[in-house]
């Protein structure tokens, strides 16, 4: 008896241990030098935390069995998967956490909880851990193109109310535990209940909302890695779900201001319904521009911007534009990007992808850096991108999109646009900037366009 | 009772916490933060592994919970570590 108290406490010291571990590897993964090093510190403090569970446990070969199975596919996933599909990656990831939590919520069920408010915790844990799973499964199938539902379909609607019920439900089992204990049925209708549910939390919410839905997510696995924790009465596991639980939340609330859109408005309301200006009809003609033309003029220009939106990452074309940066710069032109924080389908997505492709990172500007000089640009290359440098955010008042902070390249002196066709942008909402006159439109697929201005270059 | 209520202190430091942080992250790290916040959560390994193993339908939660929470652990920091190799500054 005494041995194994001792293996409890020092359990709970190296416990100690490894939060303070993760603590510290949570701060250094905020910035760009020390972002490794504390990835990995976090990495060891999951190693050491695990480890020390390790001793003691009951039925050891089937959970190491497991673990080495879950340790396999986890890696050649991460390890085979392509840069541009890492948003739907760590949406899986996410879910897979998720899961986790649901089924330890499920298995505490079994052990039939001793208190009322055990069980009201072992239902919230399951809620969260079961929205989390299915709603990132459905955001991996938004992300991968695999999953296509309109938002206005009825199946959409279905399940929009069975999330609604399901919440509903969680909230009645909650106050109904202090008179009763719940029984099994009651239990496996809220398990399917949520399941269900989950999918419908992320079902209507459409692709240009989804770095708010990842960001939240990943909070909710968090949370609810944070509440198993209080279940099973295990400081590391509230330390380490809470850190992402508020990183998560960062990250949501960072992405909600850049589109100057409240969470609730994300969520549960979406463009569609906010709209109800009416619709300024004729702009104007657009001014469209051929490869060679476009060459000449970036050929004499002395500083340029470079502003890639979601359409740069399906046309794959980020390798592409960081060739035509470099060559740029060699002809003595000053080359910035400009990044807007909600640019492609999750936060830091432009970040990622002008990585892979090599482009170095301190010449990546926000939306703030690049404004205040924006007439001293000469020329500012809009690649794929539309909402994020509509100027109706900042001068129609009527504008849905009103208020959003954009990158304001109508400010420059000209500016290209890379677009497939006239096509609004995810925001239903028509962007003056196309008929504006010092813009030219480039059309066609970016990545031949991009590749048409570096042989023109290098000609 | 009590030990949620000392339980719930630690939760609500820890998120605070977290909130002060990590506040001001530059966007370029953005995707990195989530993903390995991501595989922090995979955390909840830990309460995978001390899960009671009474019944059959127990031991079978129980190595799903295993096997899914190791996914996220091994996936999320490979998968950031991956990433953050890729920023490189000039």
């Amino acid at each position: 008896m005494i041995f194994s108290i001792d293996i409890s406490a020092l359990q709970n010291i190296t416990y100690i241990f490894s939060s303070i571990l993760f603590i510290t590897g949570i701060k250094m993964l905020g910035k760009e030098s020390t972002a490794v090093k504390g990835n990995l510190l976090s990495a060891i403090a999951m190693f050491v935390a695990v480890g020390v569970t390790c001793i003691g446990i009951i039925n050891p070969l089937i959970l190491f069995a497991g673990v080495l199975m879950g340790a396999i596919v986890g890696s050649l996933i991460a390890l085979k998967v392509k840069m541009t599909s890492i948003p739907e990656m760590v949406a899986l990831f996410n879910g897979f956490g998720g899961l986790a939590t649901f089924l330890i919520a499920w298995s505490e069920f079994n052990n039939q909880p001793e208190s009322i408010f055990q069980s009201s915790l072992v239902m919230i844990t399951l809620a969260i851990g079961g929205i989390t799973f299915t709603g990132s499964l459905v955001a991996y199938g938004k992300l991968s193109e695999r999953l296509k539902i309109a938002k206005t379909s009825i199946i959409t609607k279905i399940f929009t109310t069975i999330f609604y019920i399901s919440i509903s439900f969680l909230l009645y089992s909650i106050f109904i535990t202090p008179f009763l204990v719940p029984s099994f049925e009651f239990f496996i209708v809220l398990l399917v209940l949520v399941l269900l549910g989950g999918i419908g939390f992320v079902l209507p919410i459409g692709g240009g909302d989804m770095p708010v839905v990842i960001s939240l997510l990943n909070s909710f696995s968090g949370i609810a890695a944070a509440f198993a924790g209080l279940i099973l009465l295990n400081n590391v596991l509230i330390v380490a779900g809470s850190l992402v639980g508020a990183s998560g939340l960062i990250l949501t609330i960072i992405m909600a201001k850049a589109m100057n859109r409240s969470i609730n408005n994300i969520l549960f309301v979406g463009y569609a319904s906010s709209k109800s200006k009416s619709h300024i009809e004729e702009q104007g003609e657009v001014n469209p521009i051929s490869v060679s033309d476009a060459y000449l003029i970036l050929e004499n220009a002395s500083s340029v911007l470079i502003v890639p939106g979601y359409g740069m990452a399906v046309a794959q074309a980020q390798h592409s534009v960081r060739e035509l940066g470099e060559l740029l710069e060699e002809n003595g032109t000053d080359v910035k990007y400009g990044i807007h924080p909600v640019a492609g389908r999750m936060p830091g997505h432009m970040n990622v992808l002008l990585a892979e492709a090599n482009v170095s990172y301190d010449i990546l500007a926000e939306p703030e850096d690049v404004n205040p000089s924006m007439d001293a640009v000469d020329v500012a290359l809009v690649i794929g991108a539309n909402d994020v440098v509509n100027p109706s955010a900042t001068e129609e008042p009527g504008s849905p999109i009103y208020g959003m902070p954009i990158i304001e390249v109508h400010n420059a002196k000209t500016v290209f646009v890379l677009k497939r066709s006239m096509s609004s942008g995810f925001a239903g909402v028509q962007n003056p900037l196309f008929f504006k006159t010092n813009t030219r439109m480039l059309f066609g697929d970016a990545k031949e366009s991009i590749s048409g201005l570096v042989s023109e270059f290098k000609d | 009772m009590e030990i949620y209520i000392l339980l719930g202190f630690v939760l609500i430091l820890s998120i605070y916490l977290g909130l002060e942080l990590i506040s001001k992250v530059p966007s370029t790290l953005h995707t990195p933060l989530m993903s390995g916040a991501n595989a922090i959560s995979g955390i909840a390994l830990v309460g995978a592994l001390v899960l009671s193993q009474d019944t059959e339908l127990q031991t079978i939660l129980a190595f799903l919970a295993v096997f899914f929470a190791s996914i996220n652990v091994f996936g999320g920091y490979l998968v950031t570590n991956r990433m953050l190799k890729m920023f490189k500054k000039k």
